[in-house]
């Protein structure tokens, strides 16, 4: 009897151990795609492009460490004016994305009927995923000297010659601005769609005034798409590249025009290497202060839309 | 909304929305309209409609179905797009099995680690994968004399940059769909007998098919419309938007470019339509 007992039980042990190991193999083979993904396309790379930057070349074939590259980056005022530009105006195309867009998602996810509201979102989910390029150049049919508007206006008598629009910085940011924006909205809708009328009824019901309401109730609520928002609003304006060259012509100075330059130009990759980790050290310290102000992290917020 | 606006204010929001969505279409139908125009420059006046820009087959007005190297750009386009999407799929769907039913130390702190790809600068991850590749066929060259072609720029560094973000945004929408699942249905399949992979093979994978078909769809579209990672990484076999780029650089502004818009506009707007339409499939809830 008890060696019976005995012997059921330890078939039962090794049942156990076996699932156990069939388990164990399992999640080591979902995990392996994961960290190849992670380790040799994104944490080997980066580590390989700052130890680049920190490289010099003293003569062909010859080369030093240290810190070299940074040093010509802050001794150049072009250099961190060029960066300090980019950020500026990549922080205010995010707060005009915002600004613009918040009432246009909250009319869609609030006001709007139900029929007119699935047609509004899908107009903008459609044009989510058309190249930067495309929009680039349809703003330069309509805005350079021979453009849409420029002919419009003369043939109205508004204006005597042509006018060139573009090339300056204010198409660049309604450029940017333009360009972003869905990616602003569309996380905007998904988080205020969930938001229940109710609340909103409550703050007026309790007093509140229109304002309060939107700052009490509302944009409290709305805040992990908020944020979600200005962090992928943000990063795409930094790192756009096609906008701000195709709007703002040669003088465009945008931050990754530098990196195209040394890598592909002066083929200058220890100095470009440096430039990339630069901006990458900046939108990354933009965004985590982003995520601490606001108290969010980044699995509630990008992850979510 | 509960408490009735002012009419005003209601007619001015209104028309802000609307004009909005103007702001939103012009250049859009300004890059699609001129395509149709029987001229040698995307300007006004209007010429006249023409299909010219599309079908045409001899200079000046040669349309883009005979253009050899937009074709070219296109097709390159397409077979990078058809790698990145089935590829990113495939980890997607590991990704989301692994931090949906896993259960390993730092799950949490990984998770973030998955979604960051998505908030690096695409010019970086095009960067830093150039520098990694070159370095280390530099090394297999000068060091043992074997030539690794493939980590040199061309469709092989196209692939894994646009692989290394578009994977995020696949395991995203993937693990959203796979929280859904009802476990209880696999276990009434295992108690009725069925193997751990028919159950995963009849029950569980066609419950995410339609997270699958949308992620693979936006992975195409977002690959084959991506410029900044691909500009770092190309080699002789430019896709489309490379090619673009070029022609606008060099030969300024032609219809052609137009008809290449509102071809890419139609294709992705459909395609768009389709992801959507699949997701909103919704037989589990």
């Amino acid at each position: 009897m008890v060696g019976a007992a005995r012997h059921v039980l330890s078939a039962k042990r090794g049942r156990v151990m076996v699932q156990k190991d069939v388990r164990r193999l399992t999640l080591i083979l979902l995990f392996a795609p994961f960290a190849m993904w992670i380790a040799l396309l994104i944490v080997v790379p980066h580590i390989g492009m700052v130890a680049l930057s920190l490289r010099e070349k003293v003569a062909p074939r010859v080369y030093e460490y240290g810190l070299g590259n940074y040093i010509d980056f802050i001794n150049e005022p072009i250099y961190w004016n060029t960066l300090l530009r980019t950020g500026t105006m990549s922080l205010l195309v995010t707060a005009l994305a915002l600004l613009i867009g918040f009432p246009i998602a909250y009319y869609i996810a609030k006001i709007a009927g139900n029929r007119t509201r699935g047609a509004l979102f899908l107009l903008c989910l459609i044009p989510l995923w058309v190249s930067d390029l495309i929009r680039a150049f349809g703003w330069i049919l309509l805005l350079r000297e021979t453009g849409v508007i420029s002919t419009f206006l003369q043939w109205t008598g508004l204006i005597s010659g042509p006018i060139e629009f573009l090339y300056n910085d204010v198409t660049v940011i309604i450029g940017l601005v333009y360009t972003v924006i869905l990616f602003m909205i569309v996380p905007l809708v998904s988080t205020l769609d969930g938001m229940d009328d109710s609340l909103v009824e409550a703050g007026y019901n309790l007093g509140g005034s229109g304002f309060t309401v939107l700052r009490r109730i509302i944009v409290p609520y709305a805040m992990p798409g908020i944020v979600s928002g200005c962090i992928v609003v943000f990063m795409l304006t930094a790192g756009s590249y096609l906008t701000p060259i195709l709007l703002g012509g040669k003088n465009s100075s945008w931050f990754t025009e530098q990196i195209y330059d040394q890598f592909i130009t002066r083929f200058n990759w220890e100095s470009g290497a440096a430039f990339g980790f630069l901006l990458l050290a900046f939108t990354s310290t933009v965004i985590w202060l982003g995520l601490k102000l606001s108290g969010q992290t980044l699995a509630n917020t990008v992850a979510k839309s | 909304m509960a408490r009735s606006a002012p009419a005003p204010f209601v007619w001015g929001y209104r028309a802000y929305v609307l004009a909005f969505f103007l702001f939103l279409a012009a250049p859009l139908v300004a890059a699609g309209t001129f395509a149709f125009n029987d001229s040698l420059f995307p300007a006004l006046p209007w010429q006249g409609f023409t299909l010219d820009w599309f079908f045409n087959d001899t200079e000046p007005k040669l349309g883009m179905f005979h253009d050899r190297r937009l074709l070219r750009g296109l097709y390159y386009s397409f077979v990078i797009a058809i790698f990145v999407s089935t590829l990113s799929v495939f980890v997607g769907t590991t990704n989301a099995f692994l931090f949906v039913r896993g259960q390993f130390p730092f799950k949490n702190t990984l998770y973030i680690v998955m979604v960051i790809p998505l908030v690096i600068p695409g010019v970086i991850l095009g960067i830093s994968i150039l520098v990694i590749a070159s370095n280390m066929a530099n090394y297999f060259d000068r060091g043992l004399g074997i030539d690794l072609d493939f980590l040199r720029p061309g469709i092989f560094l196209v692939v894994l940059g646009q692989f290394s973000f578009i994977t995020t945004i696949t395991s995203l929408v993937i693990t959203a769909r796979l929280k859904k699942f009802d476990a209880t249905m696999e276990e009434a399949a295992l108690n009725l007998g069925a193997t751990r992979l028919r159950v995963l093979r009849t029950i569980t994978l066609p419950f995410l098919r339609p997270a699958m078909i949308a992620a693979g769809i936006v992975a195409f579209l977002v690959s084959f419309e991506n410029f900044n990672t691909t500009l770092f990484l190309v080699g002789s076999e430019a896709p489309l938007t490379i090619t673009m780029y070029d022609r606008m650089a060099k030969v300024g502004s032609t219809p052609v470019l137009n008809a290449v818009s509102f071809f890419l506009m139609v294709g992705s707007g459909l395609l768009a339509l389709v992801s959507i339409a699949v997701q909103r499939d919704k037989t589990v809830r």
